[in-house]
């Protein structure tokens, strides 16, 4: 029971992640280390990425072609993966950030009633 | 997507195991950056990341398919386990190669042949019309029609589109430009035939109305084959003339290369009213033609049957005194009448190998019930430890899939060539040429495949239930165990040998059939005689005489070549066909009513036909060799036509009125000679014989004996018949033997086939009693040391192991008895002078069974029998 709930909430947490990431590589290619940075950074270490996840999630959306990835050279001289935002990235950056804020809305509207 | 990484997963591994490492060596970097001692640096990277073995597992089984994954660990299993045995492999392989091959190339055959619809527009809308008599001495069910009926139906009949007429008429192709003669099929047709099937040429035209009469120009629609082969393909042919039967012909079209209506052997189409003349093509009697029509569209096979019998009926009633008029009517769908005499056969053989592809099923899941036995305790424990039921089959039914598939495989390619070889060996097939594999044999072989693998697999397992398995592990190993196994093996064993003995009937029955085909008696002599064809054309021997001289001199010549015993001229001989019939009033007789006739065979025969033939003169004379033309007036019968129209009384010198030409002549009865049989399964009829020397006859078979082989002969004679006339084509150079063997072809193909399957599955059925035994024993080793130390008699054993290896064999032959009479009643029709409840071959057949059985038996029960107690008992 307790394990089915925890798959629960990855799954939401699974979504947002999507998002997170293909918000992240909106400033250009980066790889798989600086992507779990950047969230953590920008979130101020409130959102921490569990690596176990970041990588099913970076070929998930490599398979739906919202991101390309390639082999390159990091800024500390060594290989690395890099991934790239295609153009039906965006567009589904945009569509999922429309959507996350209008449920951010709604919660929010609920929370106020209640209150 | 997730199908690609599925297959690259070792690759996409390695490239993640590359990004971990970059990852982690990116954070030990920001860690030294922080001030961190490298040590410090490291643990704190592999802290945060967590365990990358555990993303690694993840990512493998998150690219993983699962069925697929199985599947290929099934298969890599089972390829595996096979291999260790390639004996065994390489036996049961081949079984299944020979029972799916041979099911997929009678399926082939099967679908094409019999199920593919005829290449015709619309073909469902074509039917064959037939006349039919009711009453009378000589009832037809199927009869051909005559000229005059077919222009009744077709001028009256409302119920069809279009009807046309065709008959058959052999022509000698002229050489030219050094060519040899040929003698060539032809199909004389109404100039409707191809608007009634919907054809059309592939070059020039086809026949039209305007040349479909007596006094028109002669034109000649040729087929794709004699073009390419006499006239190298050359389109100009058409519009230019061609000889036949020493008269110019102008070629107006050239069928395509599809098209074989209605036989393959059909090289040329004339207009049927150009080649006959108007007294045959009136006639409501003289029944000689094929009639093809095409129903309305809307109107049902049973609304025009009924029109056309209305007709008929009428037509009785308007001539009530013409002979042999049919009184009724018959049609049937046109591909029924193309197949006809091949349904049956055909079915049959596919019943046949579908019962030896049961019957290696059966065995291959015997074989794996022993493996399986052999593994028992394995299985328990693995199931114990919780291997799901379903994983234990999957890994069985793996080992007899693969088998399957690569018996398949072998079995795909042996039906090419079974295909093939059927396509050259039997010509004789309606529509062989159309036989070839297409995707949807392909995709039934996979289905059989697959179907007798999993079949195979699955069939050991079946009995075994989570809690017999667990009961296994229980057993002590001195406990005789297994006996739900073994009852499985007995039950499968006794199926195997019901089919195989369901075979062997069939087989003995057609074998038996086969035999008695040829041992019969064809009324002369089938040994060391030759015999070939001429048709001498009416233009160059228009004259009786001219016919006369030649089939003199050429007698007089092949007699007196070395080697040749006897020679003799007849109008067919024996085997040859029914040809034609005539009939005739007795001049000594009182009148008969109108409205009726005699009805006897025609032939002729020069005088020393008789004794080259071998056909014996029972009374009386042959004709004299001074009885030729306007003297020729004398007649031999044979004696059913003796007996049969002159009961009590001596034919010789009364006399039959036959008209042979254009007006009756009385021939004198001069001798009576023995019966013979126009065809070999054909029962003997009246004959009469007239003297080939009268000249009215130009269709001829010279027969020549020799003591010894007689094949030499056909060069030299065929030399002598080029002297005499170098325009003149000989044909169909058979020996009696070949004759005979061409019309037993369909029996013998049939009775080979069967008694080969019969065979195999009888050589399966004894492995499998083999086996089965072989097993029992080893089960029961213990058991039978302790018996034999406590005093059992060693005839005790083995009756007692005998008695258990051949009661599933009993059990097996009597419901295969059982099965044997159901299928032989289906058979009927291809038996010959045996009764499909023949009780000798039912007898032999299971005395056959019993033997083998026996035999099979025999080793594993002598075995037990012999053991020695002491080595027995230690043997756990």
């Amino acid at each position: 029971m307790a394990r089915r709930e925890e798959a629960k909430a990855r799954q939401m947490l699974l979504g947002t992640l999507d998002m997170l990431i293909l918000r992240t590589l909106i400033t250009g290619p980066v790889h798989g280390h600086t992507i779990a940075h950047a969230i953590e950074r920008t979130s101020q270490e409130v959102l921490q990425v569990e690596q176990g996840s970041l990588y099913p999630a970076l070929h998930r959306l490599e398979d739906r072609g919202w991101v390309v990835s390639y082999w390159g050279i990091s800024e500390n001289n060594r290989k690395a993966k890099y991934y790239k935002l295609t153009a039906a990235g965006r567009k589904q950056l945009v569509v999922e950030t429309g959507r996350w804020r209008q449920m951010v809305k709604a919660i929010g509207r609920i929370l106020c009633e209640g209150r | 997507m997730r199908l690609r990484r599925f297959f690259h997963r070792r690759a996409e591994q390695a490239q993640l195991a590359e990004e971990i490492e970059s990852y982690i060596a990116h954070e030990v970097d920001d860690n030294l950056a922080r001030g961190m001692s490298r040590e410090q640096a490291r643990r704190q990277a592999y802290l945060k990341f967590g365990n990358p073995q555990r993303v690694l597992e993840e990512q493998w089984q998150w690219n993983t398919v699962g069925v697929l994954d199985n599947l290929a660990r099934d298969l890599r299993n089972a390829t595996r386990t096979l291999l260790r045995d390639r004996g065994f492999t390489l036996v049961v392989m081949l079984v299944m190669a020979i029972g799916i091959g041979a099911n997929t190339a009678m399926f082939t055959v099967v679908g094409s042949v019999l199920l593919k619809p005829l290449p015709f527009r619309e073909p469902q809308r074509l039917v064959m019309l037939f006349e039919r008599m009711t009453s009378g001495n000589s009832p037809y069910t199927f009869n051909v029609v005559a000229g005059g009926v077919f222009q009744h139906w077709q001028h009256e009949a409302t119920a069809f589109e279009q009807m046309a007429v065709h008959g058959t008429g052999g022509y000698n192709l002229s050489g030219t430009g050094g060519q040899l003669p040929e003698k060539i099929e032809g199909t004389r047709c109404s100039w409707n035939l191809f608007s009634t099937l919907g054809v059309h040429p592939a070059y020039g035209r086809v026949i039209v109305a305007s040349e479909d009469t007596p006094n028109a120009n002669a034109v000649v629609v040729l087929s794709w084959s004699l073009w390419k082969r006499r006239f190298g393909g050359d389109r100009s042919i058409i519009g230019k003339d061609i000889v036949l039967d020493d008269r110019p012909w102008t070629v107006i079209g050239i069928m395509p290369a599809w098209f074989s209506y209605p036989d393959p052997e059909t090289q040329v189409w004339t207009p049927v009213r150009h080649e006959t003349t108007p007294v045959a093509w009136n006639a409501l009697n003289n029944h000689q033609f094929r009639v093809v029509a095409r129903l309305r569209a809307g109107i049902t096979r049973e609304q025009g049957l009924t029109e056309l019998i209305t007709i008929q009926k009428r037509l009785n009633l308007e001539h009530p005194n013409t002979f042999a008029l049919s009184d009724s009517a018959n049609l049937q769908p046109l591909l029924d009448v193309v197949v006809f005499g091949y349904k049956t056969p055909l079915y049959m053989l596919l019943a046949a190998t579908a019962c030896f592809l049961l019957i290696a099923c059966l065995n291959l899941a015997n074989l794996f019930v022993a493996r399986c036995a052999a593994r028992r305790k394995e299985l328990a424990i693995r199931s114990a430890l919780g291997g799901s039921r379903w994983r234990l089959i999957r890994e069985q039914m793996g080992e007899s899939v693969v088998l399957a598939l690569c018996g398949g495989t072998i079995g795909v390619f042996f039906a090419y060539l079974a295909l093939r070889w059927l396509v050259r060996a039997r010509q004789d097939i309606p529509r062989v040429d159309a036989i070839h594999m297409d995707a949807e044999v392909l995709w039934f072989a996979l289905a059989i495949t697959l179907l007798s693998g999993i079949a195979a697999g699955w069939l050991p397992m079946a009995g075994v239930t989570g809690t017999r398995l667990l009961q296994t592990l229980q057993e002590a190993s001195r406990s005789f165990g297994g006996q739900g196994k073994a009852k499985l093996r007995k039950a499968l064993l006794s199926a195997e040998v019901g089919l195989t003995m369901l075979l062997l009937i069939s087989a003995g029955l057609l074998l038996k059939s086969y035999e008695r085909l040829r041992a019969v008696d064809l009324g002369c002599a089938t040994q060391n005689i030759l015999t070939m064809r001429v048709n001498l054309p009416k233009p160059r021997y228009a004259d009786a005489a001219k016919r006369a001289a030649f089939f003199e001199q050429v007698i007089a010549t092949v007699r007196n070549l070395p080697g040749v015993q006897a020679a003799g001229i007849g109008v067919l001989v024996p085997g040859q066909g029914y040809w034609s019939d005539d009939s005739f009033t007795i001049i000594e007789h009182p009148p008969l009513p109108p409205g009726e006739g005699l009805l006897a065979i025609k032939r002729a025969a020069e005088p020393g036909y008789f004794a080259a033939m071998g056909i014996p003169l029972l009374r009386g004379r042959t004709f004299y060799d001074g009885e030729r033309l306007d003297r020729a007036t004398s007649v031999i019968v044979s004696d059913l036509l003796a007996k049969r129209f002159f009961p009590n009384e001596d034919p010789i010198g009364k006399h039959m009125r036959v008209n042979l030409t254009d007006h009756p002549v009385d021939y004198e009865v001069i001798g009576i000679v023995g019966d013979t049989r126009h065809l070999l399964t054909q029962e003997m009829k009246p004959t009469m014989y007239f003297p080939l020397y009268s000249g009215i006859f130009g269709r001829a078979t010279i027969v020549v004996r020799s003591r010894e082989d007689p094949t030499g002969l056909a060069l030299p004679v065929q030399k002598l018949i080029a002297q005499i006339d170098r325009d003149l084509p000989v044909s169909d150079v058979l020996t009696m033997e070949q004759i005979i063997g061409n019309e037993t072809l369909n029996a013998s193909f049939d009775a080979d086939l069967v008694v080969a399957f019969a065979g195999l599955s009888l050589l399966l059925a004894a492995v499998g009693l083999y086996g089965v035994l072989s097993y029992l024993v080893t089960q029961r080793t213990a058991e039978i040391g302790i018996r034999v130390a406590l005093g059992a008699q060693r005839g005790e054993v083995l009756r007692l192991m005998l008695v258990d290896g051949l009661r599933p064999a009993a059990i097996g032959l009597v419901i295969g008895l059982a099965g044997g009479v159901s299928a032989a009643k289906l058979i009927r029709n291809l038996l010959y002078g045996v009764k499909a409840l023949d009780a000798s071959v039912y007898l032999a057949v299971s005395v056959v069974l019993a033997l083998t059985a026996g035999v099979a038996c025999l080793q594993p029960a002598w075995r037990a029998s012999r053991l020695n107690p002491m080595d027995a008992l230690r043997a756990e």
